[in-house]
């Protein structure tokens, strides 16, 4: 069997459709988009071409609202330090709020925050992963200039109420800014920004099936905030440096496909996740569904193994050419288990076994059913070499 | 994904000895379910020499591969030699370990230990590995010194826990060592702030008073202010709110002192006017 790739939520391949976009922007067309020639404007067209794609993409009217990023995490790190910088202060105005669960492109940034002063919360989920918002309002103080929630989570694919946070958010307090990371949302569920209280939106190209190393920020007309790179006139001062033209070409075609098989990815990317799900969860006895969120997005699944260490079974999962990931891919240098199991208290007996599948338009029938026949064996085969033989058998395993 | 060697490949994808020994003469366990880890080892001893070894892992390739290299590495060794076992001779026998993964080959030397202090009972004696002969080892897993780590805090300004893992790696892997970490890093960042003359005590009370406490009991419509000091006693004044709220004696016991205790002195005392 050649490579199946159920790790779409650590990154995606490149859609073919948007390498053949970008590839005039790759040799003929090298012009600096900033320059005053034909060739250039032709650079520059394309760019605002793709800000136009990357804004319908996202459900917002006005493209000028849209800038263009190396990737998600400088879009993260521009909203948030740039709302701190531009609002806070660390006497009155020095709180900010996020969930436990977030990818770490936001809690390091918090962290960080902290170090420098500032109070951050991090606000808790149910042991389903769910939010419940009327706790995270309450953690609003008078303070408090900022609040960050994640649209979906990359471990379990759980999904959050953004928008009904984010109104109700600002009727307690309109100028708290709310920051949401839609990176794992995008090309998976609509997103419809106009019309929300959402003030900052980011999203990563490489998770949709454009090339890494692009990236944008929403941000809703009337917000400020202190750039993160300082330099040229380029993306209306917001963010210095040579745009990226054949990359932020691709990134806009990529959400043009995004959104033209956002119903394929609803119905049938699900039908498949949804028969991984079902096919590991009733072969293998000590197998238990970490993604429990009532809300989740279709392609991802996070089941627990217990008494089997995770990257034990993806080695072996490996050997037999299935790519999956224990924890998030950040997470994993760091040796702990993962933050964001550990946050909806998943028990010790499976949070070091727990794996995470995620699939994507590319992902076929013939793939899901090798997965199907190959996990159970390997799980089988782990099984006798751990310690807890007496609690696997008591399983059945 | 690790860079681990065609050794510990082998040797996770075919482990040797797995399994349980009925009526073993000795079983060792290190590690535990909720660190991610646990390594139980099963020996066969006859006439002092280890006949046979088994083991059952719940871990990473690497601890895998470790188990099974250990049962090798001990099948035939007399328990003298045994006990002389290394984490580093078991890291060497993979053709070596990932050094986030080392305290793999730590938990195998822990299990070995374990079973042959079972064994011997009351007869078990300590021996000194040759690891240890130098200066004391603090991370085992990284093999980090105490002198090292003492030099990451005195000479090169490591704070806390991560500083000192950036700078040595000690206690960024099995993270057993953390306590004995946090505690040289009280010891000597405690006698940096002795070193403050009276002047410039001062100078970070008021500091601290300002811009960290104050804002807090800001925030419960109270207010601070700094009378005196003398030698270690910090005389205090509270205003508005505090100083008619009951909790106020609290208040200032909790997090005043506290406060100055953690950036200052572990000395201070507050007193409220």
């Amino acid at each position: 069997m050649k490579n199946v790739y159920l790790d779409n939520n650590a990154t995606t391949r490149i859609d073919d459709k948007v390498i053949e976009k970008m590839m005039p922007y790759l040799t003929d067309n090298y012009a600096n988009p900033s320059s005053m020639y034909d060739t250039a404007h032709v650079c520059a067209n394309a760019i605002e071409e793709a800000r136009c794609q990357v804004a319908d993409f996202l459900g917002v009217k006005n493209e000028k609202n849209i800038i263009f990023t190396s990737c998600a995490t400088e879009s993260a790190n521009t909203a948030i330090k740039g709302v701190v910088s531009h609002y806070g202060n660390k006497e009155t105005k020095n709180h900010i709020i996020t969930t436990q669960v977030e990818h770490p492109c936001v809690l390091s940034v918090y962290e960080n925050l902290e170090k420098k002063g500032y109070k951050a919360t991090y606000v808790p989920v149910n042991e389903n992963g769910e939010l419940n918002i009327d706790s995270l309002l309450s953690k609003i103080t008078p303070e408090t200039i900022l609040v960050s929630v994640m649209h979906a989570n990359n471990e379990t694919g759980a999904i959050y109420p953004v928008y009904d946070i984010a109104r109700e958010v600002k009727k307690i307090n309109k100028d708290i800014k709310v920051f949401v990371d839609g990176v794992q949302a995008a090309g998976k569920i609509p997103i419809e920004l106009e019309d929300t209280d959402i003030d900052f939106y980011s999203i990563s190209g490489h998770k949709f099936h454009a090339p890494k190393g692009v990236g944008a920020l929403y941000v809703k007309k009337g917000n400020l905030f202190e750039p993160l790179m300082l330099g040229g006139h380029q993306e209306n001062s917001l963010r210095a440096g040579t745009q990226n033209t054949p990359y932020i070409v691709g990134l806009g075609e990529a959400a043009k496909l995004a959104k033209e098989n956002l119903t394929y990815e609803l119905t049938e990317v699900k039908r498949l996740r949804d028969k991984l799900e079902n096919g590991i969860l009733s072969s293998v006895k000590n197998a238990k569904l970490n993604s429990k969120s009532s809300q989740r997005v279709p392609n991802t699944t996070n089941i627990g193994f217990e008494y089997i260490e995770g990257e034990l079974i993806l080695l072996y999962l490996n050997e037999l050419n299935i790519n999956a990931s224990s924890g998030s891919a950040c997470t994993s240098g760091s040796l702990d288990p993962s933050h964001v199991l550990r946050a909806q208290k998943v028990p010790f007996t499976s949070l070091h076994g727990s794996i995470r599948f995620s699939l994507s338009r590319f992902t076929t029938e013939e793939e899901v059913d090798y997965a199907i026949k190959n996990v159970p064996e390997v799980i089988k085969k782990l099984a006798r070499i751990s310690p807890f033989q007496d609690e696997l058998k008591a399983l059945g395993l | 994904m690790w860079e681990y060697s065609d050794k510990v490949k082998d040797h996770f994808k075919n482990p040797r000895n797995v399994g349980s020994i009925e009526n073993a003469d000795a079983i060792g366990e290190a590690g535990a379910l909720s660190c991610g880890d646990k390594l139980k080892l099963y020996l066969k001893i006859d006439n002092g020499i280890i006949t046979n070894a088994k083991f059952q892992t719940f871990g990473c390739g690497s601890a895998v591969a470790a188990s099974s290299i250990l049962t090798e590495m001990v099948i035939g060794k007399t328990i003298e030699e045994a006990k002389k076992i290394t984490n580093k001779q078991i890291a060497d026998a993979l053709d070596g370990l990932p050094p986030e993964k080392l305290h793999c080959s730590v938990m195998g030397r822990e299990a070995l230990e374990d079973a042959l202090k079972n064994y011997e009972g009351e007869d078990w004696e300590e021996v000194t590995l040759e690891d240890e002969k130098q200066s004391k080892i603090i991370c085992h897993c990284f093999e980090v010194t105490e002198d090292a780590i003492i030099e990451a805090v005195t000479k090169n300004g490591a704070r806390n826990l991560e500083d000192i893992g950036r700078l040595t790696g000690a206690g960024t892997a099995c993270g057993r060592c953390k306590e004995l970490i946090q505690n040289i890093i009280n010891k000597y960042v405690k006698n940096e702030k002795e070193k403050l003359n009276p002047v410039q005590k001062i100078i970070k009370i008021n500091t601290i008073i300002e811009t960290v406490i104050a804002p807090e009991l800001k925030k419960d419509m109270g207010d601070i202010e700094l009378v005196n000091v003398d030698g270690n006693n910090v005389y205090v004044k509270l205003k508005g709110h505090c100083s008619s709220c009951a909790n106020s004696k609290l208040t200032l016991k909790n997090f005043v002192e506290t406060k100055l205790k953690e950036l200052v002195d572990d000395e201070i005392v507050v007193i409220n006017e």
